[in-house]
């Protein structure tokens, strides 16, 4: 084995270019392991995690680009510089030049009208930037993360100050005017406007108030710490004074997991002076404390999109379990449990939504008991070897753990995949439990790109004489650049059963375990 | 010199008209909106100041 390292002095890319790089020459033959990236402290971590180390990597700073490669042979090694080279120095063409300026100060003087600022710079940079763009009058959605939470309260106070919102840090989708922003799906233009925590929580909720026909004024989200007590859900609340006098807002939907406990007592207090109806989905919180503000309590993703468009429309609302008939469901779950075989016992999701993660455990605990995970409901029931499931078990693949140095699973199946492919060796897995998230920024084929895999499964468990269900959802709409109807299509094409949603998939999948269990005694 | 767009005073809608953006760091949000026909720049960030966040901060409160 050879193992080559280089540092390219004062020589800067962002971590997408890089990750892009990494990836093509990881796929290259004699490959054995790659790093390149930035020598900022976390990523020098990573690097000697995958087992590289050298004093010019600990000498790397955050301007310099540390390539490490490992491979069997030199020639390999040699291949592999080239290609790198050729990515790094390729000149832009001049059309693509066309929008691309040095520094913000300049787009702001040769672009006076600029509004807007979506910031993805690394985390210790990112407050900077932040101020900076506030300072000139920006609203900003904040993409990066490790951002250290003094910051972001410094900085929501000066956007409160300045009459402006920071969407963020690690804030990865938005819809404003119209405009989807980073992860988002495109939906119709309408009425219910959303306040969310929780990135593909929002994404689930707009996507099904899309394909009920409904449709959305503004989206925004707040990023994932918003709702602590440290922070006190201060772009939260702006959101609610944004969509209490926007026009075109008449319902508003508020997403989350359960906030901090002042912070939730904030944000009620604030919510019971709001003209407009609220929708409160703060998954896991009492309903009761939710009513008495005033708002409507939504127990899942798919209630918070049902609930706002009923009352848009002024009809009631009844929960239903399923949207499908009940003899579908009896089809399908008959379909499912027929050869599933006496020592199959588990569920185990396999998530890129961890909202979507969230609420699945949140279902599934209430019939199958006890769920497993990487990020668990309760610290007893912490996943110990992340390597593969236990027990009744949801992996979020988008936690940081799995994404450091590597593309997310919305962007990437490569994480999934071979968990599909280790948990179907699993004899006590019954059920996988999948949800695939569209819009700009993923993957355009995502159903495509599992479908593989997800046979291969299928059919190691036929050859030990059982059957895995595979149960999936699409967060998505019609109008997002994957063809949404397409991929139910693959999956469904290949034996997978789709659901309308993630909470009626997660329901489904524990009818399955818990009808096969008590099938078996 | 700064816009204070008061909600009370100034039934503008608290996103403007047309979003009108500036992309900081990765490039695919940039291109993703180009696609969209929004308005919107790319600046081609680098770290300041070799890298020292301290640094920069302090520059930028003398400049």
């Amino acid at each position: 084995m050879e193992t080559k390292i280089l540092i390219k002095k004062n020589q800067y890319r962002d971590s997408v270019f890089l990750m892009v790089i990494n990836e093509r020459i990881r796929s290259l033959a004699g490959i054995e392991e790659i790093a390149i990236m930035m020598g900022t402290d976390n990523n020098k971590d990573l690097i000697k995690n995958v087992g590289f180390s050298a004093k010019e990597i600990d000498s790397a700073t955050s301007r310099d680009i540390v390539i490490c490669i490992r491979a069997r042979k030199e020639k390999e090694i040699e291949k592999a510089l080239v290609q790198i080279e050729d990515m790094l120095t390729r000149r832009p063409r001049p059309e693509e030049l066309v929008d691309v300026y040095k520094t913000l100060e300049t787009v702001i003087r040769e672009r006076p009208n600029t509004n807007f600022a979506i910031i993805s710079v690394p985390g210790q940079f990112a407050a900077r930037e932040t101020r900076k763009a506030l300072n000139r009058g920006l609203n900003v959605l904040l993409f990066s993360d490790n951002v250290p939470i003094e910051e972001e309260i410094r900085m929501k106070k000066l956007a409160s100050k300045m009459n402006r919102i920071v969407m963020g840090p690690d804030c990865g989708t938005a819809i404003i005017n119209h405009v989807p922003l980073g992860f988002a799906n495109t939906v119709n233009s309408g009425p219910i406007g959303l306040v969310a925590a929780s990135g593909t929580g929002l994404q689930e909720v707009v996507c099904l108030i899309d394909r009920a026909g409904q449709g959305v004024s503004q989206a925004i989200g707040t990023g994932g710490r918003d709702l602590s007590d440290k922070v006190g859900g201060l772009s939260m609340l702006k959101g609610l004074e944004i969509l209490d006098v926007d026009e075109e807002t008449k319902i508003i939907v508020l997403i989350s997991k359960p906030p901090g406990p002042s912070t939730t007592k904030k944000i009620l207090k604030r919510v019971s002076k709001s003209q407009k109806k609220v929708i409160n989905c703060f998954l896991g919180s009492n309903p009761e404390l939710i009513s008495n503000s005033g708002a409507i309590p939504a127990q899942t993703l798919e209630e918070a999109a049902f609930l706002a468009v009923s009352v848009l429309k002024g009809e009631p609302y009844h929960h239903r379990n399923f949207s499908i008939s009940d003899e579908e469901l009896k089809r399908r779950l008959k379909a499912e449990i027929e050869g599933i075989a006496p020592s199959q016992k588990f569920i185990r999701g396999l998530y890129s939504g961890g909202t979507l993660c969230d609420e699945a455990m949140m279902i599934l605990s209430d019939s199958v008991g006890e769920v497993y995970s990487n990020v668990p409901l309760k610290p007893k029931l912490q996943l110990k070897d992340l390597s593969k499931g236990y027990k009744h078990c949801c992996i979020d693949l988008g936690d940081d753990y799995f994404t450091k140095g590597r593309p997310h699973p919305m962007i990437s199946p490569e994480t999934r995949n071979r968990y599909i492919l280790s948990e179907a060796e699993d004899p006590e897995v019954a059920v996988l439990l999948l949800d695939i998230v569209l819009g700009y920024g993923a993957h355009m084929d995502m159903a495509g790109a599992l479908s593989e895999n997800i046979k291969i499964a299928k059919s190691k468990a036929e050859q030990k004489g059982g059957y895995l269900s595979v149960i999936v959802s699409v967060c998505g709409t019609m109008k997002d650049p994957q063809d949404f109807v397409s991929q139910a299509r693959k999956l469904a094409d290949i034996g997978a059963v789709v659901m309308p949603s993630n909470a009626q998939a997660a329901r489904f999948a524990a009818m399955i375990a818990l009808k096969n269990n008590n099938r078996i005694g | 010199m700064k816009k204070n767009w008061h909600l009370s005073e100034n039934k503008k809608p608290f996103f403007g008209k047309e979003l009108v953006v500036v992309n900081i760091g990765i490039k695919p949000f940039y291109e993703d909106l180009k696609k969209l026909n929004v308005k919107v720049a790319h600046v081609d960030w680098e770290p300041p100041a070799g890298g020292d966040e301290e640094v920069a901060t302090l520059l930028d409160k003398i400049l």
